[in-house]
């Protein structure tokens, strides 16, 4: 779907997930869970409250390790690589946290410039410049460099984090709940930007969202979570056709049919 | 990226036909800042005619993008973008870049050089923020004050659970620390004055030195200034966390005072705790200095306290423990200003926290030093 966005993604897998278990205590949150995300896809992750969306984002960045199976981004396994090449891993993606994990003891220009000067050891002053055009391409006015994460709104918040996240012209990125707390404009706004980036860029898209206009507006392919895997993961047409009483309730709910006739005018 | 590769290059090569400006290699992160110097060097000399050759060029990303984009001007950029030769996602760049550039990077520049102005603008600025810092305290207690005026005379109002629940926090928890403390320093002053008055043979007047110099200043200096540090730290991160959780704002919103429901509670709190607090610390000093002057000087606890009640007026207790009100409000009131100053961050709690025990030590300090020379004109 979405054929004037989605240029045909190439089958070039780059992550991929094998047999996953997450377990917290006794509760398990994901057990055998297979995912695969190819190269250049925006790919949307929903399921429900608690069926472990941002655990999985979580995994597959290395942040959480999975009691059992096997999690490979451009088929490195990140746990298992000493930390350097762990390190040099990582600068291949950029991540956008929840709410922004902006560094709130430093202006946004000095947040995005961080990886700039760390990793790339760009001088100061270079990567400033630099920074100004990230936020730029995130759609913040450059004066808005100079503010502290505290000084923004909510939007910019996110607009900012995303400026961070791309800093390092990441292959992949992921977004947990980019559009959460935004207005509708400003949703709608983000949503068209990461389209645009994607295009540009050649970015992969990782994207945990409960926004449904995200899902239908961005989204190449959608994943279901539930019942500790992936129910299904296909154009969110062919999800939304499941027979699963959740994928049912999620997509032809009101919310989900008033955004189906968003997507697509005329039908229904 | 990651994969080693060409740098990228920029030449500049003059035909007969005119200029051609030549980019190969790859315009990568890595190879940014050599880039951007050679656009530096070639700035002048490319103008609208100059044709741009892109046939060599590698792997390109936003950083490279920028430099092509600042080498070329908006509207160069913005035709490179058009060009059909080029690959559809490197046009996309082109394009997205440009246009950033275009709508909002304006403004920037070069960070300015630091140097006497920025000193001078800081210095002034420090100025400025100390005013400003006055008035808000004062203004703070003037809210205190008419927020304790309010409720006083309302029993129904007072929060009696909260504040002996401060009682206890900052004054029964810090009555074992403070009491070592000033045990010690009573010894230290012992020590002092008995291998300092020895010269004289006078060593005997340590007695009056140890019982004077705590019921006058010690006692209560140091009870202020560990509080200081102990409570109007706490008091401001107590506050200042709920004031960056929106938790102050909940409180307005129910329709509730804050002044009244958190700092009232604090500032009683410390009213009460600190002259008592002040009393254990200057019996723990004379105590500690009574054990010195046992130990050392062979001076019997029945002579020491002979001698106390004979040399030592009244007067001096009543002078010290005074103080204990006043910096006890001043306390209290700095440490919960600097908690309703906090904005957001964690940070902002960490520098308030921080600015709240300078002051509060500041203030204590200056206030000692103006009721010494008060007393002293007044001949107590």
């Amino acid at each position: 779907m979405n054929a004037q966005v989605a240029p045909t993604p190439s089958r070039e897998t780059v992550i991929e997930v094998r047999g996953l278990t997450n377990r917290f205590g006794t509760q398990t949150v994901h057990e055998n869970l297979d995912l695969d995300v190819y190269r250049g896809e925006i790919i949307g992750i929903v399921g429900g409250s608690g069926t472990g969306k941002s655990v999985l984002l979580r995994t597959i960045i290395g942040l959480v390790r999975p009691v059992a199976g096997e999690v490979r981004v451009f088929g490195e396994d990140l746990l298992a690589l000493p930390a350097e090449r762990r390190s040099q891993v990582e600068r291949r993606f950029g991540v956008l946290f929840q709410s922004g994990a902006l560094f709130s003891s430093l202006t946004v220009a000095e947040n995005i410039a961080l990886p700039l000067v760390e990793h790339a050891h760009l001088p100061r002053v270079d990567a400033t410049r630099l920074a100004g055009v990230k936020l730029a391409l995130a759609g913040l006015p450059v004066d808005a460099g100079r503010k502290y994460p505290s000084q923004l709104s909510g939007g910019m918040i996110k607009r900012a984090a995303l400026a961070r996240a791309l800093a390092l012209d990441p292959e992949i990125l992921f977004l947990d709940e980019p559009t959460a707390g935004l207005d509708p404009i400003s949703a709608a706004a983000f949503d068209s930007l990461l389209v645009t980036l994607r295009n540009a860029l050649g970015l992969t898209v990782f994207l945990v969202t409960h926004d449904l206009d995200t899902l239908y507006s961005t989204c190449d392919r959608v994943a279901v979570l539930s019942q500790r895997r992936v129910l299904a993961a296909a154009p969110i047409d062919e999800v939304a056709q499941t027979d699963d009483a959740w994928v049912q309730a999620y997509f032809n709910g009101p919310r989900g049919r008033a955004a189906t006739r968003a997507a697509h005018p005329g039908r229904e | 990226m990651t994969t080693p590769s060409a740098p990228g290059t920029a030449t500049l090569t003059r035909d007969p036909g005119g200029a051609r400006l030549v980019l190969a290699g790859d315009w990568t992160l890595p190879h940014y800042e050599r880039l951007q110097q050679r656009a530096t060097e070639l700035a002048g000399s490319i103008d609208a005619t100059t044709a741009v050759d892109t046939a060599g060029l590698g792997a390109m990303d936003t950083s490279g993008a920028f430099v092509v984009a600042e080498l070329l001007g908006s509207a160069r950029t913005q035709a490179l973008a058009q060009d059909e030769t080029l690959p559809p996602a490197r046009r996309a760049l082109l394009k997205t870049v440009g246009d950033a550039i275009d709508t909002y990077c304006k403004g920037i520049k070069r960070p300015r050089d630091a140097g006497f102005v920025v000193m001078l603008e800081r210095i002034g600025k420090a100025m400025s923020g100390f005013w400003k810092q006055t008035l808000k305290l004062l203004g703070f207690i003037g809210i205190t004050l008419q927020g304790f005026g309010a409720t006083v005379w309302r029993p129904a109002r007072w929060r009696v659970t909260s504040l002996v629940s401060h009682i206890e926090q900052t004054s029964l928890d810090a009555v074992p620390i403070l009491a070592l403390l000033s045990f010690m320093v009573g010894c230290v002053v012992a020590f002092l004055g008995s291998t300092a008055l020895a010269s004289y043979g006078a060593s005997l007047f340590t007695v009056d030195l140890v019982g004077i110099a705590f019921l006058r200043e010690f006692g209560v200096l140091l009870t202020a200034i560990l509080l200081a540090g102990r409570t109007a730290s706490a008091f401001t991160a107590q506050i200042g966390s709920m004031k960056a959780r929106e938790e102050i704002d909940a409180i307005r919103t129910l329709g509730l005072d804050p002044i009244e429901l958190l700092v009232l509670p604090r500032v009683l709190a410390l009213l009460i705790g600190l002259p008592l607090l002040t009393f254990i610390a200057m019996v723990a000093g004379i105590v500690g200095g009574g054990v010195v002057c046992f130990v050392v000087l062979k001076i019997s606890p029945a002579m020491f306290l002979n001698m106390f009640q004979a040399d030592i007026g009244i007067t001096h207790f009543l002078v010290g423990i005074a103080k204990a009100p006043v910096f006890a409000f001043m306390i209290a009131v700095i440490g919960c200003m600097e908690g309703f100053k906090v904005s957001g961050s964690a940070q902002s709690v960490g520098e308030h926290t921080t600015s709240a025990v300078v002051q509060s030590i500041f203030v204590v300090i200056l206030l000692d030093a103006l009721a010494a020379l008060f007393y002293m004109e007044m001949d107590w």
